[in-house]
């Protein structure tokens, strides 16, 4: 009792415990309560109650309110989606001329809009497109098809593979220096020698189209959001949601907004990548000193000049991080994007998953990866460039570069043109070597996977069957026993305990939200997924990252590996689970644990490091142990970075177990994945993906308000 | 008085949303304690002073006195909330942006605390910056900063990195910086607070060397008063946005306006700071020794020949003329006596 009072917050924490599992066994589970399926509930059931809101009509089965509340918010999705049908079809009818059947023709604005911004889109994706691969698309929309017809020769001939990979390496020698231009040069030859070369630049040409448009918008609206307070109050919501948003989730109203295609996938892509730029460049901007921003107004800087260089150059280091985040960004939705048919390496794994081939999703992943990794070094190197004004150069030396690519021009050329004659009657290998021509090892792999399949089955099985039976099925059985007052209950508590009434406010319409939308069961299940991810992901996390901090050089590694890792898209994850696992949930689980363990290590690391080595030497001077250093020093001071990082690994395991829906879940994100193929998904995928993102908001909410108090209690703030 | 580079007339910052109403109201009767009960904060209150051509002014004061805050309004980094400043006979809170950038790229070189280098640049590129920022071309602009980089006596380290340098070397560069554009107006706040005591005298040697050379118009900001008396031709002591003193290092130690003036006067060397002249006797006698002094020596130059004597001293000026007498009690009484507890 001593001890209780004081330490009033444990009483208090007990307390909320004991509330909280005492209403979950208050509330029985109620004998009709089944766990629906697949889409049962879209079957019209005489049991099933009805309301109807703004004249739409909710179906669902009533329970006890305390078990669950009923969909208040179930006409949401349905009016998301009449409205956006609304918008395309029926709002604002304007006269636009037609070009192609000269005259005048009827549409809705908003969907003139879209088509305008999509042709515009392509246009620039094809030009990229066929400056790498050759093609007709981008003559004829100067031209004409009859123009293609009488002149047979206007075709962009495309690049030969041999002059891209050595332009490649040339520039990142450039920027970088020697290690780079291998790195580049390595991965191209790779790349053409596998047969992946088409596809790979397909992808690429997305890229080089959605990267550079979401930084260039990014940097914008994060500096107006610097300027003015009122942007950054406007967009800071929509940002946080979207940081925690699922990328299926987006995809789906994307869908009925800009149709299907590559210029749909770059739209999409830059909705998703422009808030974690706009995040780092308001933070950069932020970081700055102020006397540094009135030196520059002193050396008589007009705002212009005063943003380009000085603001922008200062906060260099926040906005390359932004820059690299849309680099990841942009590579994860390379491959998701492939759902609304992006063409390129995407579409092949996706392809290849869905047959199982795992020998071919695993080529494409590599080169995904390969080229993720080279974009990602290569802006990198580009942004820390520097110029000596006192090197006294000679011509040659000053332009040595573009010599040697006008050289490599040529010879890849020449190169080509022997390849005509020496490839008579086949494919010119020395132009482009064709998908499924080149050298694959698809079938070592899918052999291999076999072997393993066969020698480690009975293990393998033993170990799936026991994780399931004696693991998962007990967790997710006492989740989705959660009643939903008793959740709101605790959520609110928790938020009322860590950040007081506006805190608890918050959370409490987060939860509503999901509680009142009619997935509260899926919710439960993505979370539990999320939860037993986020777990062992820490476990694993904190104690590597421990370990590697002991040594200098294992921490640098450590973070160069993390650096790597979460380089990879997303998706690439799946291959080697489903190698081992096939289709299971333990796959899913174990690709969580993968993706969410990155932040969690880097995190720990960084939280550890940061702690002063002024304390250091004080500790080491009081007479502790490494081991009572490390417990009484530096793990509290590192908490609240670490706990950064638990926020972090979170998000990570929701959007892994939402993309896990891909194998085969029982969540939420198995019902985005199913609205991907509904006429009227639309909505449905929003609401959805807005559930996800407030099950990360109300972890976020709780641990950055903590963390806030914490980091002020030990004047680290 | 139309010679002054710098003339404030009853400038007020008050920082707070109702701050040009509430000083309207108060009639330029600000009250810093009235005004913080609205929610508003005084930074500076009612300042007026001027700057000749080729004087230095250091504004000294604790920190939160406003020092930093006056000299922004000065460089219009922020806006006075009331009062007129004029530069060089211009109404400086009428200028448009155009005007002010134009000023700024001409006449103004400011030096700050935290030196404020551009990180992403090299020595020679951060001291250019201004040049480029004028317009001057990438040729010229480097040949010119490396002239600065000489001047301030960095050469062979133009092309390090501001974090490859110490506090010191930093701030170099950031004089270097401010005086590239050649300046006419030269503003200094607090650019040697950051660094080592001996880096410091060293960077105010330095300083005084420079000045002594350049004869720029400065405002110089210090929290130190010793610096301030080594520096300045005159001084302006701060509290709270008011200038409780100007005047110059002599009279202020002598005469201390305030209570809270004296207080910093009490622990100075009084021998440092004045001259013969700020302590001798008008009337000249005709009992004097065969010692002059000249009227602008410090005291302790001087202080042992004179105390060796036993008569009065002479005291002249530059033109050998006797102006004035001195006698060693005087001088016993100017250093030991005088002070609160003169133990």
């Amino acid at each position: 009792m001593e001890f209780l009072k004081k330490n009033p917050k444990i009483f208090q924490w007990l307390f909320l415990l004991i509330v909280f599992f005492a209403l979950c066994f208050a509330i029985e589970v109620p004998e009709t309560y089944k766990f629906i399926r697949g889409q049962a509930e879209f079957i019209k059931d005489p049991n099933q109650s009805t309301f109807v809101f703004a004249g739409k009509e909710v179906r669902y089965y009533a329970f006890d309110v305390f078990w669950r509340l009923p969909p208040l918010l179930g006409w949401l999705p349905i009016w998301i989606n009449d409205s956006l049908f609304f918008l395309m079809n029926d709002w604002m009818p304007m006269e636009f001329w037609n070009e192609d059947t000269q005259e005048f023709k009827t549409r809705p604005l908003l969907l003139q809009i879209s088509r305008n911004l999509t042709g515009f889109m392509t246009f620039i994706i094809e030009l990229i497109r066929e400056i790498l691969l050759g093609g007709l698309e981008t003559i004829v929309a100067f031209t004409s098809w009859d123009f293609i017809d009488a002149n047979p020769w206007a075709e962009l001939p495309g690049l030969p593979w041999t002059i891209v990979a050595a332009g490649a390496t040339i520039l990142s020698y450039k920027l970088s220096g020697k290690g780079l231009a291998i790195f580049a040069g390595l991965t191209m030859v790779y790349i053409s020698i596998f047969g992946q070369w088409k596809p790979s630049m397909q992808t690429l040409s997305f890229i080089l189209v959605a990267a550079p448009l979401s930084f260039i918008f990014g940097l914008g609206l994060g500096i107006s959001a610097f300027k003015s307070k009122r942007v950054e109050k406007a967009l800071y919501p929509i940002l946080l949601v979207m940081q925690t948003m699922p990328q299926y989730a987006v995809l789906v109203p994307a869908l009925v907004l800009f149709g299907v295609g590559d210029h749909a996938a770059v739209i999409i892509t830059m909705i998703v990548a422009i808030p974690p730029m706009i995040l780092l460049t308001l933070l950069g901007l932020r970081a700055i000193p102020p006397e540094v921003i009135e030196a520059g107004r002193m050396s008589g800087c007009n705002n212009w000049q005063l943003m380009l260089k000085v603001l922008i150059p200062t906060a260099r280091r926040d906005i390359l991080i932004g820059v690299n985040q849309v680099i990841m960004v942009c590579f994860s939705m390379a491959v998701i994007s492939a759902f609304i048919g992006a063409k390129g390496l995407g579409f092949n794994l996706l392809l290849a998953l869905n047959q199982l081939n795992i020998g071919l999703a695993l080529e494409a992943g590599l080169c995904i990866s390969l080229i993720a990794i080279l974009l990602d070094k290569m802006s990198l190197a580009w942004a820390n460039k520097q110029t000596d004004y006192f090197g006294n150069l000679s011509f040659f030396e000053r332009n040595k570069n573009t010599i040697f690519f006008i050289g490599a021009f040529v010879i890849g050329i020449i190169l080509a043109y022997i390849g005509t004659f020496l490839f008579k009657g086949t494919f010119n290998y020395l132009f482009e070597i064709p998908h499924n021509k080149g050298i694959s090892t698809a079938d070592f792999w899918n052999k291999g996977v076999d072997w393993i399949f066969d020698t480690f089955f009975v293990y393998i099985k033993a170990f799936n069957t026991w994780l399931i039976q004696e693991v998962l099925q007990p967790m997710r059985a006492l989740y989705l026993r959660m009643p939903a007052v008793a959740t709101i209950v605790l959520v609110v508590g928790a938020g009322y305990l860590i950040g007081g009434i506006r805190s608890a406010l918050v959370v409490c319409g987060l939860t509503l939200f999901i509680a009142l939308s009619p997935w509260w069961d899926r919710a439960l299940v993505t979370t539990y997924m999320a939860t037993f991810g986020v777990i062992i992901s820490c476990l694993i996390g904190f104690t590597v990252g421990t370990l590697c901090f002991q040594s200098k050089g294992a921490a640098k590694f450590m973070l160069g590996v993390c650096d790597i890792f979460q380089t990879f898209p997303s998706f690439v994850y799946l291959i080697p689970v489903m190698m081992l696992f096939g289709i299971t949930d333990t796959s899913v689980l174990i690709a969580v644990i993968v993706y969410a363990t990155i932040p969690a290590t880097r995190y720990t690391i960084e939280g550890l490091r940061s702690v002063p080595v002024g304390l250091h030497e004080a500790a080491t001077m009081s007479g502790v142990n490494k081991f009572q250093r490390l417990t009484k020093i530096e793990f509290p001071l590192a908490f609240p970075h670490m706990m950064l990082g638990l926020n972090q690994t979170i998000v990570f395991a929701l959007f892994m177990v939402i993309i896990g829906a891909f194998i085969g879940t029982e969540d939420l994100g198995q019902y985005i994945l199913k609205a991907l193929s509904d006429k009227n998904g639309a909505g449905i995928g929003l609401t959805l993906g807005i559930c996800v993102a407030f099950i990360g908001l109300i972890f976020d909410n709780l641990i950055r308000t903590w963390v806030g108090k914490r980091k002020k209690h030990l004047g680290i703030a | 008085m139309s010679d002054a580079v710098i003339k404030c007339e009853s400038v007020y910052k008050i920082f707070g949303e109702n701050a040009e109403k509430m000083l309207q109201e108060a009639n330029g009767n600000v009250d810093a304690k009235t005004f913080q009960e609205n929610g508003c904060i005084v930074g500076v209150n009612n300042a007026s002073f001027e700057v000749a051509k080729g004087e230095m002014l250091v504004v000294m004061g604790l920190s939160g006195s406003g020092k930093s805050t006056l000299l922004r309004c000065i460089s219009r980094l922020t806006d006075a909330t009331g009062g007129k400043i004029f530069i060089e006979g211009q109404d400086l809170l009428e200028l448009n942006n155009k005007e002010l950038i134009d000023l700024r790229r001409n006449k103004m070189g400011m030096v700050f605390q935290s030196f404020a280098l551009l990180p992403h640049k090299t020595v020679v590129e951060n001291i250019a910056f201004p040049l480029q920022i004028k317009g001057i071309n990438t040729d010229d602009s480097i040949s010119k900063a490396m002239d600065m980089v000489k001047l301030v006596g960095l050469d062979g380290r133009e092309n390090y990195f501001p974090r490859e340098l110490s506090g010191g070397q930093q701030q170099r560069v950031g004089i270097a910086r401010s005086l590239a554009v050649e300046p006419d107006i030269w503003f200094l706040d607090e650019p040697f607070s950051a660094l080592d005591p001996l880096i410091r005298k060293e960077m105010q040697d330095e300083f005084l060397r420079l000045q002594d050379k350049l004869q720029k118009t400065i405002m110089f900001i210090t929290h130190d008063f010793d610096e301030a008396l080594k520096l300045a031709d005159r001084i302006a002591i701060m509290k709270d946005g008011i200038i409780e003193q100007l005047d110059t290092p002599a009279k202020i130690v002598l005469n201390p306006a305030t209570e809270y003036v004296r207080k910093f006067t009490e622990e100075v060397p009084r021998e440092k700071v004045l001259l013969i002249e700020d302590v001798m006797d008008q009337s000249t006698s005709d009992n004097l020794g065969d010692l002059k002094v000249s009227k602008d020596e410090i005291i302790e130059n001087v202080a042992e020949k004179i105390l060796t004597q036993e008569k009065t001293v002479g005291v002249i000026d530059s033109n050998n003329k006797i102006i004035g007498s001195i006698n060693p009690t005087k001088i016993i009484n100017t250093v030991f006596g005088g002070r609160k507890n003169g133990n």
